[in-house]
């Protein structure tokens, strides 16, 4: 029985799936957008306040050697980081800054607090031409 | 013979890169025109050549975590300074550090960073900086160094010390607490944030202090702001700068030296040559590299390398100041990384990188 419902309710979602799946409005764009600008304020909370959010140990925060996120070229990732002997991604450098210059422990990849400063690096260098692997 | 040659080149970069590693302050030589006894002359032919150098250590930024812990990597940057301007030669006349002793103001901060400085064996001078100045608007670091500006002479030389942080009372007296005051001017890039300047009071003592010296005397400004305007959005910015470049206007040898921005920056502005002075904290990014807003480096500024971040005193540094003629000659010493010399040239009337004007690095592309 569950397992008859269980298909029809398969077959309904992809049904309408396929029917309303390109289809948004003026306000699912605003009310995705705001989603990720509240994504990026965290973001920016997190940069500035890295004491009080816990980032580190030693209350140096991320914005200290990077205002508004400078010097943090997210468009060339991923990219070969000669002292770590690999192709790594963006979000691993903010852990290597995390572990080192704040002392602290690295972020799981799918948290919170590291979608958050991805979203603000990346929105502070809105605009720039994508350069994966530039050095 | 091939041997030979490369046992003595071996021999030459061995010799330069113990030396380098030495040495990562940047050290300052001066050679001004001097009366014999006393004040500089305009006549040319009677002057006595007086050449000295002078080290500059800033941006030490110490920080403390709690208690009687401080942050490890900002204290190593100065501790690393300190001793190694105790080992140049030639020996320094005197030592300049160039502000932002702590990070946020406080007592245990300034003593903890004086107490480092101690270890220096030379007459030691200091310019105020903005992260020492606005928890107590400078009365802790007064009680330690003295005045928040003065002004002396040596060799022939009118050094004069501006306290160049100040803004508004507006601002000043908008924040609930002295400590939110200090945090609101300490995050560099916080749009809450409001331009430094030199103000009225301070330009007017300037301009008293220097109607006594003569227009060929060499003149050297030390400043923690850049007295000129970059980007305001970082505060690598002086509001009143032309102003004070004004009352500089009328001397032949003017140099300005600042601290502040955390990398190497050069300019000539009509008379006025500027040097930056590197922190021995962190580096900063160069201001054009932030995509969203416009700056203007100085043209003639050759970046410094972009930071290693793997090596935790790369793009750091101190420097030793050669003035020379009137005119200094900044040596960059930076661990982790080759020094780097900027010269004021009579050629082409402008400081100049001594290596890399005209033929820059790929390392030294910042974006």
């Amino acid at each position: 029985m569950s397992k008859k419902i269980t298909t029809i309710f398969a077959v309904m979602t992809l049904a309408f799936g396929f029917i309303y799946a390109d289809t948004f409005t003026k306000e699912d764009i605003l009310r995705w957008q705001k989603e990720f600008d509240a994504a990026a304020k965290y973001g920016r909370q997190l940069w500035e306040n890295s004491a009080e959010y816990k980032l580190g140990t030693n209350n140096v925060a991320c914005a200290q050697c990077h205002p508004n996120a400078a010097n943090t070229h997210p468009e060339t990732y991923p990219k070969f980081q000669k002292q770590l002997g690999r192709v790594v991604s963006l979000a691993d450098m903010v852990n290597w800054c995390i572990i080192n210059p704040l002392e602290g422990k690295p972020l799981k990849l799918d948290s919170k607090e590291m979608i958050a400063l991805l979203s603000y690096i990346h929105s502070e260098r809105r605009g720039v031409k994508l350069a994966p692997g530039k050095h | 013979m091939s041997a030979d040659i490369s046992r003595r080149k071996f021999l030459e970069r061995s010799a330069l890169g113990a030396a380098s590693a030495l040495f990562p302050i940047a050290m300052v030589n001066v050679v001004f025109g001097k009366k014999k006894g006393g004040e500089a002359t305009k006549s040319k032919g009677t002057r006595e050549k007086s050449d000295f150098t002078f080290a500059y250590i800033s941006d030490a930024h110490i920080q403390q975590i709690s208690g009687n812990k401080f942050v490890r990597n900002w204290d190593q940057g100065l501790k690393r300074a300190v001793a190694e301007a105790n080992l140049l030669v030639p020996k320094p006349d005197f030592v300049m550090f160039g502000g932002d002793l702590g990070q946020l103001g406080k007592k245990v901060e300034l003593d903890h960073g004086a107490e480092i400085m101690s270890a220096c064996k030379y007459k030691t001078r200091y310019v105020m900086g903005e992260h020492d100045y606005y928890l107590d608007m400078g009365a802790y670091w007064e009680k330690l160094f003295g005045s928040h500006y003065y002004s002396f002479d040596h060799k022939g030389v009118h050094f004069v010390v501006l306290n160049s942080v100040l803004t508004y009372d507006s601002w000043n007296n908008k924040w609930p607490s002295a400590e939110e005051r200090m945090n609101q001017m300490a995050g560099l890039d916080n749009p809450n944030g409001t331009p430094f300047m030199v103000g009225e009071a301070q330009r007017s003592w300037l301009k008293k202090d220097l109607a006594k010296v003569g227009r060929d005397t060499p003149v050297i400004v030390l400043s923690h702001s850049p007295i000129q305007k970059i980007y305001k959005g970082w505060n690598f910015w002086t509001e009143d700068a032309e102003q004070v470049q004004a009352l500089l206007k009328p001397f032949s040898k003017v140099n300005v030296i600042y601290g502040h921005v955390h990398q190497i920056q050069y300019n000539q502005i009509g008379n006025i040559s500027f040097n930056s002075v590197m922190a021995t904290s962190w580096p900063w990014p160069y201001p054009q590299t932030y995509a969203l807003v416009k700056s203007n480096l100085p043209v003639l500024t050759v970046p410094m390398n972009r930071a290693d971040p793997f090596f935790e005193r790369d793009a750091t540094g101190w420097q030793f100041i050669d003035v020379n003629s009137g005119k200094v000659a900044a040596t960059y010493l930076l661990p982790d990384n080759e020094n780097r010399t900027v010269k004021y040239s009579n050629k082409t009337g402008r400081p100049e990188d001594v290596k890399y004007q005209d033929k820059r690095t790929a390392a030294q592309e910042h974006y």
